[in-house]
């Protein structure tokens, strides 16, 4: 295997010594995953500057929460990154939990464990998928991982009623108990997710056009990943081992055996290469989780999810979603809908170091780039 | 060697395109509409109102009690109470709608109204198939009311457990209308 | 981790002048915070980035709070003289809470793996006195969320890089976080 070649410099031309072209990339570009827009002044085909512009999809999710009940905001969670919508339940039920002080029965903390492990799962195989697809590698790539999820979003229907829009997490537990039949369901997709990983990866990580692509390619360093509060994938492939299920072991995550793949140089390959190792640490949670699923109540049968006024205060709480350090921070001033509601995205926060990742790179890099750091829009500009 | 990956990868696909003839794990997908898929148990789109007996107006379990109304995250339901009470099931005067309307533009179809109606009135459907010819969005009382059988139909466990709780309340209900019937003896 | 009361006391000891307070959190989440003064808010994140017991080198999450001014009824304990005799008697005062925008920082030491020690920044009021010291510098993290901050609810963080509209578009006047915020007002549809 030939070495990766070195990350390029940044031009050191100045704006002066050439035609500069300044190309508005998106909010309707294929490559833009949704609503997202750069502006990118080129040198040739060189990358010298690039702006985020955000706000396409702006709804104001927070003023909505805040005129919602605390249940009432829960629906509106899954809608903030549209793909996982169990985790994004998850951490606003956490953080309400941490809020009103309210504890979770064993089942719906380990049905929790299992859905939010699933979620990953999806959530990283649709992302190289799209990865992929940004390479120009069409629809092949993405449309295996497409399938494999689907056959999760059978069992999330199955489970909640929904397949994306999930609505399923309450503070205090789950909204309703696992159907008949399903931890069997979960544990033979778990088995055949898998082979799916082994195939995934024969027909992609060997790929040479893969490699040639994304090795040196869009390097994160990791003084600049932790200052600017990347997180997720994004900061483990550039060696920083932080991660959410291990540092604050949120739910019960101290109960499981796993690892926290790690990359070295922070290119988009070791980000790519992240969430697939990734992906095998989840099957061996979800694993885990399946096997000693207990029998027992599903929810607090003392919460009251209608009209919950928690105490004056606040309380900020956050799980590790497949793309970062999701939180919420809510204010209470003891009525029954919160003062101040605040999602942590950390979709937005990632894309902090767009620009860094992308100068000197051409415009078809800055593609797989940002399909690297995996944004979904609708957490972007809630 | 280089091309190696590209190879081992070509083998992958050819596998997949020809596991796809023979292996369902490999396929997916139907050909809809012509081949459908039965839809889950569970799953759900708009609500629906649940009406007794063969009226579909004068049947209707809801009491306009307006907690959907408040709870609905996206305010997507009107309620307006009627002046007259009638007896619902258990012989309690209660009051009914008189305007029920959705508006399932707004409508997100999360359930949270069902899950919160205390009187098993408002549920989910599964019809997806919505398109029509008109842009009525807004449905009224009498597009929502649907029996109580079809409920049975397409949610069996839950609709099952419903049924027998309300009988359960009827049949104490009774009871309890008999004893206070019976007048003390001293 | 050390507790919020001592890391109150190592900064104070390190920024001899800076006015520091904590400030309580009733919710059983039990996380108090910290209220920074202006002047040495930045000198202060600064310290608490590089100190080498402290290491909160992440900050995780910043938003904005707005706080209306509000009145609140309490029953306060008052000496009278009733007919020559001096008595307690308990009256019911209004007491007057002045309004402010508040800037909330997250901030998290990956390095040692603690936190959350929060961190708040108070304007002087809701109208002319909206500046703060922006913490962009000490951690990057903060430059969207308070590009955010200063979109949603018009704090102006002096020091940021580029402060600029983040989510509305670069036209629009208002700031829609806060409290009093009116939606017809600004000539969009009423919700």
């Amino acid at each position: 295997m030939n070495a990766p070649p070195p990350p390029l410099a940044p031009t050191g031309r100045s704006q002066t010594a050439g035609d500069l072209l300044e190309v508005s990339m998106g909010p309707h570009h294929p490559s833009t995953h949704g609503v997202f827009r750069m502006n990118v002044v080129l040198d040739g085909e060189t990358v010298v500057k690039l702006t985020p512009v955000f706000g396409y999809l702006h709804r104001n999710h927070e003023k909505i929460a805040e005129k919602n009940s605390y249940l009432g905001s829960i629906p509106y969670t899954d809608r903030l990154d549209y793909i996982c919508s169990m985790t994004n339940n998850w951490a606003y039920v956490l953080s309400v939990e941490k809020l009103a002080g309210i504890a979770v029965p064993e089942r719906a903390e380990y049905i929790r464990v299992i859905v939010g492990e699933m979620t990953r799962l999806f959530n990283h195989a649709c992302l190289a998928g799209f990865l992929l697809q940004d390479m120009g590698a069409l629809g092949t790539p993405l449309m295996y991982a497409f399938r494999e999820r689907e056959k999760i979003l059978d069992l999330f229907e199955a489970l909640s009623g929904s397949r994306m829009m999930c609505n399923y997490m309450r503070f205090g537990g789950c909204r309703c108990d696992l159907p008949e039949g399903w931890p069997e369901k979960a544990a033979r997709i778990g088995a055949g997710f898998e082979s799916f990983l082994d195939e995934f990866e024969a027909l992609l990580t060997g790929n040479e056009i893969l490699r040639a692509r994304s090795e040196g390619v869009g390097v994160l360093p990791r003084e600049l990943a932790v200052n600017s509060g990347v997180t997720g994938p994004g900061l483990r492939a550039s060696g920083v081992n932080y991660d959410i299920r291990k540092v604050d072991k949120y739910g019960i995550y101290d109960r499981f055996k796993f690892r926290v793949p790690l990359g070295e140089r922070g290119d988009v390959f070791d980000r790519y290469m992240v969430r697939i190792l990734e992906m095998r640490e989840s099957l061996m949670i979800l694993n885990q989780a399946l096997h000693d699923l207990p029998d027992g109540a599903i929810i607090d049968p003392k919460v009251r999810l209608r009209n919950l006024r928690p105490k004056a205060g606040e309380a900020y709480g956050r799980i590790e979603s497949p793309k970062g350090e999701l939180g919420f921070y809510l204010i209470s001033d003891g009525g029954p809908i919160p003062y101040r509601y605040r999602v942590r995205p950390p979709s937005l926060i990632n894309l902090t170091v767009l620009e860094d990742m992308c100068m000197g790179h051409t415009i078809a890099d800055v593609v797989i780039i940002l399909g690297s750091i995996d944004i979904v829009l609708g957490e972007v500009d809630r | 060697m280089l091309g190696l990956g590209i190879l081992k990868g070509f083998m992958e696909t050819g596998r997949n395109f020809c596991g796809s003839y023979y292996d369902p794990e490999r396929l997916t997908t139907v050909q809809y509409p012509e081949e459908r898929l039965e839809p889950q148990a569970n799953a759900r789109t708009i609500p629906f109102l649940i009406y007794d007996g063969s009226d579909p107006i004068g049947g209707l379990r809801c009491t306009a009690c307006t907690i959907c109304e408040q709870e609905c995250p996206a305010h997507c339901i009107e309620i307006v109470k009627d002046t007259a009470k009638k007896p619902d099931y258990l012989g309690k005067m209660q009051l009914h709608p008189k305007v029920f309307d959705i508006d399932t533009a707004v409508c997100m179809e999360c359930g949270i109204c069902a899950e919160v109606c205390p009187f098993d009135s408002i549920k989910m459907d599964q019809v997806f198939e919505r398109a029509g010819s008109h842009r009525r969005l807004t449905l009224h009382k009498d597009d929502l009311s649907k029996s109580n059988e079809y409920y049975n139909k397409i949610h069996p466990a839950e609709a099952a457990a419903v049924d027998a709780a309300r009988a359960e309340e009827q049949k104490k209900a009774q009871a309890r209308k008999a004893a206070a019937a019976v007048p003390a003896t001293p | 981790m050390q507790t919020l009361e001592q890391i109150k006391d190592r900064i104070a000891a390190a920024l001899p002048g800076a006015r520091l307070a904590v400030i309580a959190n009733a919710s059983p989440a039990g996380q108090p915070s910290l209220l920074l003064d202006h002047e040495h808010a930045l000198e202060a994140a600064r310290f608490l980035r590089d100190a080498p017991e402290l290491r909160f080198d992440y900050a995780s999450n910043a938003t904005g709070v707005d706080w209306p001014e509000r009145t609140v009824k309490e029953r306060v304990k008052v000496k009278k003289m009733i007919d020559g005799v001096e008595k307690e008697t308990e009256e019911l005062a209004e007491r007057k809470i002045p309004g402010c925008l508040e800037a909330v920082y997250h901030l998290y030491s990956m390095e040692l793996g603690q936190g959350p020690l929060i961190i708040r920044l108070r304007t002087g009021n809701r109208t002319d006195r909206v500046t703060l010291p922006s913490l962009t510098p000490v951690w990057r993290s903060c430059e969207f969320q308070e590009r955010e901050i200063f979109d949603l609810f018009g704090i102006v963080f002096e020091g940021h890089p580029d402060l600029r509209r983040i989510l509305m578009w670069d036209g629009f006047e208002d700031h829609p976080m806060r409290k009093d915020y009116a939606p017809a007002a600004s000539g969009e549809a009423k919700a």
